[in-house]
């Protein structure tokens, strides 16, 4: 039994269809890339799978358990199921230490120093200790990213979603996003991440999967996909990320 | 060759910048100025003297009249200050273009331009003061006695004053209620999923009504109304009761609005974030989008409080003596108004910080806002 299971799901927003019969699955500490031209549903798949999308058709199973439909407590779900954003998404209004204690007290009802701790014990992993008390609108884009990534670590998920989050960062700020992506893969954190850093997702991923009008097209581990792709538009894709010199 | 302007690119070195040669002093202007300044500065002294005979018949001891317009005269004509100096700039300017020292023409040339406009600008201030200060006087001072009378404004000012706090007690407590009532209505407004919607109904519906309905029409039917049915226990509640439950209703629905906008304002991805970690609905609003929203609403918010502070003049249809019934009341004893220019001013005084207040706020968030652009 997979881990997260993905099975047949479709979704559409009003008569624009995002997602068709999507099937994929995730075994515990695998890293899948989901790549994909834009308004393929790279990023939608992703919010389904946390709850902050619903399904039309078919269904997400993790550990066999059912995680759509009525009745699914998408709060508690969201608790084990950590996404990042493109766009950051911190709370302007909290410092750092305030972005990333707040779920940990409000929802795991940690003690403020208990979460305070976890906050601080990550930050420093990171590199972000002496930015704790600073505002997000103090912060570097990359900055901004590693703390949201903090954030959601800091719930302790069982999965951690990443949406295209660097791709709202300045090229140079990119690999401090990265690196930490690496180092959570080499401990063993399932992640699912939709990327256009094909580079990266070759280098970090155990399974790359290219989505293309809202369903899987070809997946592989990634020596194939990059290497020798099989099906017709995957390699036109490639071709493409090769021709502007982005891989 | 300007009929090949292609050429000239090509050839490069042809084509010169042009942006005008040897300035000409601005003459026209510094003329408009002095006669200006002239006529005004006639109107002045007419006007001046016109005041000291005025102060001079009721009574007003001489030495201190003469001390007054001396005064006046002096600050009337420091208008030629400037003026002077415009024509210093200008001499300046004629210099510069007979040594044709073209730099130092064009920016004595600006200088003297700016103050001339500096001096229009000055006349302009001064005409209006002279206007009023005429309209004041005219007809031997009627609009002075009338609106102006001091003995009268002096003499009833403590029992002005103290009306007036029935004002101040009438908007403070409605400020009070209406923030909590306008944010209840305002969540109501934007109440989740299908279960909601008799909510937003009856929400939208309230805000509706009471934004058409006139406040005072409001103050009107619940002051004189209520206690008209005769309902046990409403009916016992005090006058001021009433208008402050009427004002509520009418600026809580305007106050819900803001609200709703203020948390409308607030991007979904906020939400989405929140969420996203297992803050529920409430949570979310509670720590995320609120505190946030907030910020953005206080300048609309304190605008709404001082349109209210105004509107608890209205109170006087229901007859509650607040300032303006008790100024009335005055005014018609005394055949004079002057004592309703009294609450004007008490108005005026609460109502200028507050505006200058929120000013500096809103001044403030956009420093910020750019700041962080």
């Amino acid at each position: 039994m997979a881990f997260i299971e993905i099975r047949g799901i479709s979704k559409s927003y009003r008569d624009l269809p995002v997602i068709n019969r999507l099937s994929m699955s995730v075994e515990e500490h695998e890293v899948v890339s989901i790549i994909g031209p834009s308004g393929s549903g790279k990023s939608t798949l992703l919010r389904c799978i946390n709850g902050l999308e619903t399904i039309d058709h078919g269904e997400i199973l993790i550990h066999g358990d059912r995680i759509t439909g009525a009745g699914v407590d998408v709060n508690a779900l969201r608790r084990d199921i950590g996404i990042v954003f493109q766009g950051f998404n911190l709370f302007p209004h909290m410092t750092v230490l305030g972005n990333v204690t707040l779920a940990p007290i409000k929802v795991l009802k940690l003690s403020m120093a208990a979460a305070e701790d976890r906050a601080m014990t990550l930050l420093t992993r990171f590199g972000l200790a002496e930015k704790a008390k600073e505002y997000p609108d103090r912060l570097s884009g990359g900055q901004q990213q590693r703390v949201a990534i903090v954030r959601a670590l800091a719930m302790d998920p069982m999965v951690l979603l990443l949406d295209e989050i660097t791709s709202a960062l300045d090229p140079e700020l990119v690999s401090e996003v990265l690196s930490i992506v690496r180092n959570l893969a080499d401990e063993g954190m399932t992640m699912l991440l939709a990327t256009h850093e094909m580079g990266f997702a070759r280098e970090v991923s155990t399974k790359v999967c290219f989505l293309c009008d809202g369903s899987v097209y070809e997946e592989g581990p990634p020596e194939q996909i990059f290497g020798e792709p099989t099906r017709e538009r995957t390699r036109a894709f490639l071709r493409n990320i090769r021709d502007a010199k982005r891989i | 060759m300007a009929a090949n302007p292609a050429s000239n690119d090509i050839a490069g070195a042809a084509r010169r910048l042009n942006i005008g040669g040897m300035p000409s002093p601005p003459t026209a202007l510094l003329f408009a100025a002095l006669v200006l300044v002239t006529i005004v500065e006639a109107a002045s002294l007419y006007t001046i003297a016109v005041l000291r005979d005025a102060l001079l018949q009721s009574g007003v001891a001489s030495w201190l009249t003469s001390a007054l317009s001396g005064l006046l005269i002096l600050a009337s004509i420091l208008i030629a200050l400037p003026l002077t100096r415009a024509f210093m700039r200008w001499r300046d300017v004629r210099r510069a273009v007979a040594s044709n020292d073209v730099v130092a023409a064009r920016s004595v040339r600006s200088e003297a331009q700016g103050r001339g406009w500096i001096v229009m600008g000055y006349v302009f201030a001064q005409f209006i003061a002279v206007l009023f200060a005429q309209f004041l006087l005219a007809n031997n001072q009627a609009v002075a006695k009338t609106f102006f009378f001091v003995p009268l404004m002096v003499e009833t000012f403590p029992l002005v004053l103290k009306a007036f706090w029935i004002n101040i007690e009438i908007f403070t407590v409605t400020e009070i209620l209406v923030l909590v009532w306008g944010l209840v209505v305002a969540l109501a407004l934007l109440a989740p999923g299908t279960a909601g919607k008799p909510l937003r109904v009856i929400a939208a519906t309230y805000v509706d009504i009471f934004r058409a309905i006139p406040a005072v029409l409001m103050i009107y039917l619940v002051g004189f109304g209520v206690p008209l049915t005769g309902v046990p226990i409403l009916k016992d509640f005090s006058l001021i009761t009433f208008v402050i439950v009427a004002l509520t209703l009418t600026v809580g629905a305007y106050v819900a609005e803001i609200y709703r906008a203020g948390i409308l304002s607030i991007h979904w991805s906020q939400a989405a974030a929140a969420r996203s970690l297992g803050l529920s609905y409430m949570q979310t609003l509670r720590f995320v989008i609120l505190p946030q929203g907030i910020r953005q609403i206080i300048p609309p918010l304190l605008n709404e409080f001082i349109a209210l502070q105004k509107d608890t003049a209205l109170v006087s249809v229901v007859g509650v003596i607040d300032s303006f019934n008790q100024s009335m009341l005055i005014a018609t004893n005394h055949y004079n108004l002057s004592v309703v220019t009294t609450v004007a001013v008490l108005f005026i005084a609460i109502s200028v910080p507050q505006s200058r207040f929120v000013e500096r706020m809103m001044q403030r968030d956009r420093a910020r806002l750019r700041a962080s652009g």
